[in-house]
């Protein structure tokens, strides 16, 4: 029991900004408890033996995706939602029911299921050094490293093509071209 | 002399040894910690004075000198007041967020402390991935700096925070590339081993520091303007300006929460220091084989020391950037200057095997050099295009 | 509780928390959320079923896992440009007011 304490602090922690940030009603407050969900859950996987990804996910999750999600909230003025309004949909009963399902199915057939029952965490202790990881991504994953690539650079593009501004050129094309300019001062003039 | 090398490790041993047996890995762990906070909080207050008083003798006046001999319990007093001082909170601030922010800023940089080797065994954790965690640590702060912004519900602090946010990021690029070309030498991620690569003595007096070879010297170039730009640390200071912004994401904030925004401030400052300091100037070894006798820690703390007085001497000396100044620095000139410093690092690295002319250090030498001097020029030339050109002073008739 | 069954539960608690946030919240960017807390519990389960698993030395869990990092990171921006495009058109991102290709 002492040893699964910080394992039941970290589940506490990612479970509890999960559930914090799907149901609170301001929505800074959402994403930086989903972004202490992202860092619950690297703490679980430091407990797992898998120190590269945790630095990962923290990097991530925590460093980068959960700035964006704040910037989108700034830029979209989401933080003066109005009060009134309703924040979950209106069938949302049925909802619920539907989604206690799927947990309680999924939970039933992890703790009926025999092999895993029987299973224990592999000893001696597992370990995923990174010169493996550094290994197994020039070998035997290069193809999906390539591709990984690929998509990043066709999302950073993508990215910036939807949310590039279009301003300028609509004003260049509204602004009165030099020949009518002239013009309409000749014309104020006289 | 290794007693005193290793005095640390030993009276800690012997410490936790007086703890009941169950209870000594809890010890063990509490007793780091504790001389990590004390060491770290003890090198924050002489910071504070120190650099107040060499920013004092850069610009012809001395600094704080009424508190003590030399202004020396200028900390002490500096204490006091934050400690004392009213906490304002505005009535329309978001009250969690703006009382988790300062908290959020301090802890992961506490955390990484644990990683750095502050001499022989003496690292407090020796990961697999350190270099790794150090940065996801440094990337946990930005969060931090937004909700600071955010929750004063002040147009200056939401702008401040939105400058601070995209300068870190812009800058975590930098830093994490310059330290690439480090770690593919020493093979791996842990800041152990990559002490324990740069030992050895080149021509028996040279250290095999990774600062005293071509890519090491611009690594570690890059590595302290990203490093200055991250703690936000004039010529840096943007988000702090404060003619510009009045205290930027700080604005709000007064008494015990802003001393932990400096505390904040100053510790990263520190955690990159030990950082740079391991990456490139060797960690705890000796410079010369006849010096080896001081003690590894001793080493550690000079070259970290050596590392805050340029800190501060920059400070000093340089006038504050702009914002898209800043940018274009970092994207336009250090971004490139780092992929180009990895690639003159694999060339020196595996030159030897070439045969022929490479297998003496001068080619190895001047071909990497020349891989990062010409674009060095090139580079600078195109982000600030009046680089080379002779300055011309317009004086009143 | 045998050890990697805690794990999956908790992955399964939190696949349910996301999902139920992806379909009964009704701003774009809580949807999102949940869309990341559903990967974060697919990338749990991984990480477990490595580590208990038949073959940890092939490493081959933490692979998918660093795979699924990146993917989610390219797809929360492209999901956060497009819903800044659509908050620049409509000025609104509650989707029940986004219906005007519904019918």
């Amino acid at each position: 029991m002492p040893n699964n304490i910080p394992f039941y602090l970290a589940a506490a922690v990612t479970l509890g900004g999960a559930i914090a940030a799907m149901s609170l009603r301001n929505l800074v407050h959402c994403a930086l408890c989903a972004a202490g969900a992202f860092a619950g859950l690297g703490a679980i996987y430091l407990q797992l033996g898998a120190e590269f990804v945790a630095a990962a996910q923290v990097l991530v999750y925590v460093g980068a995706i959960a700035m964006l999600i704040v910037f989108a909230i700034l830029l979209t003025r989401g933080g003066k939602v109005k009060l009134t309004a309703r924040q979950t949909a209106p069938n949302r009963f049925v909802g619920f029911l539907i989604v206690l399902l799927v947990c309680a199915s999924l939970a039933g057939s992890i703790l009926r299921s025999p092999s895993l029952q029987a299973r224990t965490l592999a000893l001696p202790e597992v370990t995923a050094p990174a010169q493996r990881i550094g290994e197994n991504l020039m070998t035997a994953y290069v193809l999906p490293l390539e591709t990984v690539g690929l998509l990043l650079t066709a999302a950073m593009l993508g990215a910036v093509v939807l949310a590039i501004r279009e301003e300028p050129e609509a004003r260049l094309r509204s602004e009165p071209t030099a020949q009518r300019r002239q013009a309409l001062e000749e014309a104020n003039i006289s | 002399m290794n007693w005193l090398d290793q005095i640390f490790v030993t009276s800690g041993h012997q410490l936790v040894s007086l703890a009941p047996a169950s209870l000594q890995p809890a010890a063990s762990v509490l007793l780091t910690i504790a001389a990590i906070m004390a060491v770290c909080g003890g090198c924050f207050a002489l910071t504070t004075i120190i650099e107040r008083k060499g920013l004092g003798r850069i610009q012809n006046r001395r600094g704080p000198n009424r508190v003590g001999p030399c202004g020396l319990f200028q900390p002490l007093a500096d204490g006091l007041k934050m400690l004392t001082k009213e906490d304002i909170v505005p009535s329309s601030a978001d009250k969690a967020a703006h009382f988790l922010a300062p908290i959020i800023l301090t802890v992961p940089i506490w955390l990484t402390f644990s990683l750095l080797p502050f001499g022989r065994n003496m690292a407090a954790l020796n990961l697999d991935s350190g270099v790794l965690f150090f940065f996801a640590l440094g990337s946990a702060t930005e969060l931090a700096v937004f909700m600071a912004g955010w929750s004063s519900q002040n147009k200056y602090s939401v702008l401040g925070a939105m400058r601070a946010i995209a300068q870190m990021i812009s800058y975590e690029v930098p830093l994490a590339l310059a330290t690439v070309p480090v770690l593919m030498l020493a093979g791996s991620l842990s800041l152990v081993d990559i002490v324990q690569a740069q030992g050895g003595y080149a021509l028996g007096f040279v250290p095999r520091w990774n600062v005293l070879t071509p890519w090491g010297l611009v690594g570690f170039g890059l590595f302290l303007t990203a490093a200055t730009a991250e703690s936000n640390r004039s010529p840096f200071d943007l988000p702090e300006g404060e003619s510009e912004l009045i205290a930027g994401y700080l604005t709000e904030y007064s008494g015990f929460k802003y001393a932990l925004f400096f505390l904040g401030e100053y510790l990263g400052l520190f955690a990159v220091s030990g950082l740079g300091v391991t990456l490139f100037l060797g960690g705890w070894r000796a410079p010369l084989p006849i010096l080896e006798w001081a003690p590894s820690w001793f080493w550690f703390g000079g070259k970290f020391s050596a590392l805050i007085f340029v800190f501060i001497w920059a400070r000093g000396t340089l006038p504050r950037l702009r914002l898209d100044q800043l940018l274009n620095l970092a994207w336009k000139f250090l971004v490139p200057m780092a992929l180009i410093n990895m690639l003159a690092a694999a060339i020196w690295h595996l030159s030897p095997q070439w045969g022929g002319v490479f297998t003496s250090p001068p080619m190895r030498w001047l071909l990497t050099a020349a891989m990062l001097v010409f674009p060095y020029v090139w580079l600078g030339r195109a982000v600030n295009p009046r680089a080379g050109a002779k300055r011309e002073y317009a004086y009143a008739e | 509780m045998s050890p990697p069954s805690q794990y999956l539960i908790v992955s399964a608690m939190l696949f349910s928390v996301g999902f139920a946030g992806a379909a009964l919240r009704r701003n774009a960017i809580l949807v999102l959320i949940g869309i990341e807390l559903m990967l974060n519990a697919a990338n749990l389960n991984f990480i477990a079923f490595w580590r208990c698993g038949a073959h940890p030395e092939a490493l081959t869990g933490v692979m998918f896992t660093i795979f699924s990092l990146a993917i989610a990171a390219a797809e929360a921006a492209v999901g956060l440009a497009l819903i800044i495009a659509v908050y620049r058109h409509r000025r609104t991102i509650q989707l029940d007011e986004l219906e005007s290709l519904k019918g």
